[in-house]
């Protein structure tokens, strides 16, 4: 034997310690108790982790679309109600009613503009046309409206101003054009005073539009050339020039609360107009793009809703998944537990440490999640015609949830591991 | 937990006013529930323990000294008579308090080492100090203090699986000392291990005893190793049936001492 050395002196006989300074090594146990285990750790996590991603995703895509969703309904001018010619079509929507006949007309827009709480009532049509500038074409959407179509999609030149009322009704050669059809025709030069010709006809460039990016659907709207109205029925448009017939009025509402009321004076205003019998259907439609905008909110929020539950189901088979391997861990560890207790572990002491294990995995789980849903959202992204938004309040609740299913789930093996009596688990 | 404090206490039983005992188990009683009805493995044990003793049990397999040692290191609990520890009756303590108290007051060491394979030497031998709640710098000293006490100071790094049988147990009996207990206990230490390597593992708790004043008491089935102790006491059939100096009740072999044990 060595020489004898004195032995360490003994713990002051302190009362018990309680649980918090346990708290730092039995981390550290978890740890390496999981990094022990790392295949099975792994697979375990699995569920956490295509949960915890699933959702991140989904809340990613939904954020996106609802982001988009408000700038396209900001974009287009808030409080818009947009009127077409033509009966209103199943399915409804945007559509100029194409292959109907014009119904409405510039008189149509004026007496709507004079309705109360009416700001502004632009008419215009629109066709597709290849659009000349020197040696230069583009093929690109033209709009044919009144000033106060600048009003309504609330868009005003950033360079060059829009045409005046006395330009349109004059007739005046004018054109005001977004930056895309700006950058194809005249590149980095200033398109301003410049000359455009459309269907064979030439118009000077006195504004540029600002840019509007894209709207639903992944439109360029930046690719639009905007012309008096009547230049364009009496130049471009040729027949019908005199009867002054439009596809679209598009109507700007004082407030939102207003469109009801503003949309219900309209039907009335043109069936009068029209001479529509009682009988007659309407041969116009009115669509409200606010609440087509809440409505396409409310079913990209329900779908978002919809996968974030598959998400929060996969969450729940994860907890499930860490329960059953805690379980087994406790089953093969029974004898570790009667050791601990031998040397003076309380019971208090080995839940702690089955329930720090459970939310180690549910955690660690949910951090790769998070990692692996922000990749995805990255990569969607890309493919989306619109940019995913992860929000942190999102990866906050990810893993305030993921605690939670780990508490939850690691409960009971915990407990399990608890109630061991240290005799039965030492023989065990 | 109140008590008074650990002090050392004098190098085994002096002369002078008794001092009070560590240990008294008054008629204690263990029956074990199985489908046959109920076994009586302890039928009544009476035993006072003063600190500082070295005591052996003996007695044939299967007569009750796994069991007494159990109770006694507060694993299990009786199911009748009275178990006082420092004057303190552990059938009114509460399970922190039982947990508590085999932490601080009672070290035990086991026939089949017990170690955490998981942990290296040095932090089987902290891991009663974690309970304890001891700072992580003061487990490692203490822990490194103690493997050094039982001659392994240069193996705390490594894994029960790298040592040998007595190695592994001098880690157990270092990790049973780890927070310095008064009391010892060992159910047959040497169970495991050659002669060799068992008269090592002896030899060690006899320095802790003389040179520390630990308490210690184990069991075995080996005279020679009964006979290194100051007290041997003789179980059979779950009743103390001798208890005295070892000269004279191993020179008695009690109508218990059957031959397969003094074969063993
Ligand atoms: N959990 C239990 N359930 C039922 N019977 C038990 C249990 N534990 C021990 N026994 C019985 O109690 C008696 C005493 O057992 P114990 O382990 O104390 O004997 P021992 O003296 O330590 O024997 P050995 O020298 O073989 O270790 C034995 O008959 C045993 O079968
Ligand atoms: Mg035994």
């Amino acid at each position: 034997m060595n020489a004898p050395l004195p032995l360490a002196p003994p713990v002051a006989r302190a009362p018990a310690p309680g649980v918090a300074p346990l708290l730092g090594p039995m981390l550290a146990e978890a740890v390496a108790a999981l990094a022990a285990n790392r295949l099975r750790s792994g697979l375990t996590m699995l569920g956490m982790i295509i949960g915890v991603a699933a959702v991140i995703l989904m809340l990613a895509i939904g954020n996106g679309v609802q982001g988009q969703v408000q700038r396209s309904i900001a974009a287009l001018g808030s409080n818009l109600l947009i009127v077409n010619s033509g009966a209103a079509r199943t399915g409804g929507g945007f559509s100029q009613g194409a292959g109907s006949r014009p119904t409405l007309t510039l008189d149509d827009a004026e007496a709507i503009a004079r309705l109360p709480d009416v700001i502004a009532a632009a008419p215009s049509s629109g066709f597709t046309a290849q659009v000349v500038a020197g040696p230069t074409n583009w093929l690109t959407q033209v709009t044919t409206s009144t000033p106060a179509w600048f009003t309504v999609q609330n868009w005003y030149p950033e360079d060059g101003r829009a045409f005046s009322a006395m330009e349109e009704r004059q007739a005046a050669r004018v054109a005001v054009i977004g930056q895309t059809v700006a950058r194809q025709l005249f590149g980095a030069s200033d398109p301003l005073g410049e000359l455009l010709r459309v269907r064979g006809v030439t118009f000077t460039v006195i504004g540029v539009l600002p840019e509007r990016g894209q709207g639903i659907g992944g439109v360029d709207r930046d690719d639009v050339v905007v012309l008096p109205l009547t230049a364009s029925l009496r130049l471009v448009q040729g027949g019908g020039a005199f009867r002054r017939f439009v596809r679209t009025i598009s109507v700007a509402v004082a407030t939102p609360e207003a469109m009801p009321a503003v949309e219900q004076a309209i039907t009335e205003l043109l069936r009068r107009r029209h001479g529509l019998g009682p009988r007659e259907e309407n041969d116009f439609s009115i669509t409200n793009l606010t609440a087509v905008g809440q409505t396409f909110q409310e079913t990209t929020g329900a779908i978002s809703l919809l996968l974030g539950a598959i998400g929060g189901i996969s969450l729940v088979v994860g907890g499930i998944g860490i329960m059953n391997i805690m379980l087994v861990s406790v089953t093969e560890r029974t004898r570790e537990i009667g050791i601990r207790m031998a040397l003076g572990a309380p019971r208090a002491a080995i839940r702690l440490q089955f329930l720090l294990e459970a939310l180690m995995l549910s955690l660690v789980g949910c951090a790769l999640g998070v990692l692996l849903g922000t990749g995805l959202s990255l990569l969607a992204s890309q493919l989306l015609p619109f940019p995913t938004i992860i929000s942190p309040a999102s990866v906050v609740a990810a893993f305030a949830i993921s605690a939670a299913i780990g508490i939850f789930f690691g409960w009971y093996p915990a407990t399990r591991a608890a109630r061991l009596s240290p005799i039965e688990a030492l023989r065990s | 937990m109140p008590g008074p404090p650990v002090s050392p206490p004098p190098s085994g039983p002096g002369p002078g006013p008794r001092p009070r005992p560590l240990l008294v188990l008054e008629d204690i009683v263990k029956d074990y529930a199985s489908e046959a009805g109920s076994f009586r493995a302890l039928a009544g044990v009476s035993l006072t323990v003063n600190p500082g003793e070295f005591l052996a049990i003996m007695g044939p397999s299967g007569s009750g000294k796994s069991t007494l040692m159990n109770i006694i290191g507060a694993l299990d609990t009786p199911s009748a008579g009275r178990f006082l520890i420092d004057g303190e009756d552990t059938s009114a303590m509460s399970e922190p308090a039982l947990a508590h108290l085999r932490n601080r007051a009672i070290g035990f060491v086991f026939q089949q080492f017990n170690l955490l394979p998981r942990l290296t030497a040095r932090d089987n031998v902290a891991l009663p100090l974690v309970y304890a709640g001891v700072p992580a710098r003061e487990r490692r000293a203490r822990a490194e203090a103690l493997l050094a006490r039982v001659g392994l100071g240069d193996r705390g790094g490594s894994r029960p699986s790298q040592l040998s049988g007595g190695q592994q147990q001098r880690v157990a009996i270092a990790r049973a000392l780890a927070v310095g207990p008064r009391l010892l206990l060992a159910d047959e230490p040497t169970g495991a291990l050659d002669s060799r390597t068992g008269a090592e593992i002896l030899a060690l708790f006899k320095a802790l005893n003389r040179e520390n004043g630990v308490t210690v008491i184990l069991v075995t089935h080996d005279p020679g190793v009964a006979a290194a102790t100051d007290r041997v006491v003789r179980i059979q059939d779950g009743r103390i049936v001798d208890d005295g100096p070892p000269a004279r009740v191993l020179a008695t072999p009690g109508p218990a001492a059957s031959p397969e044990v003094v074969a063993s």
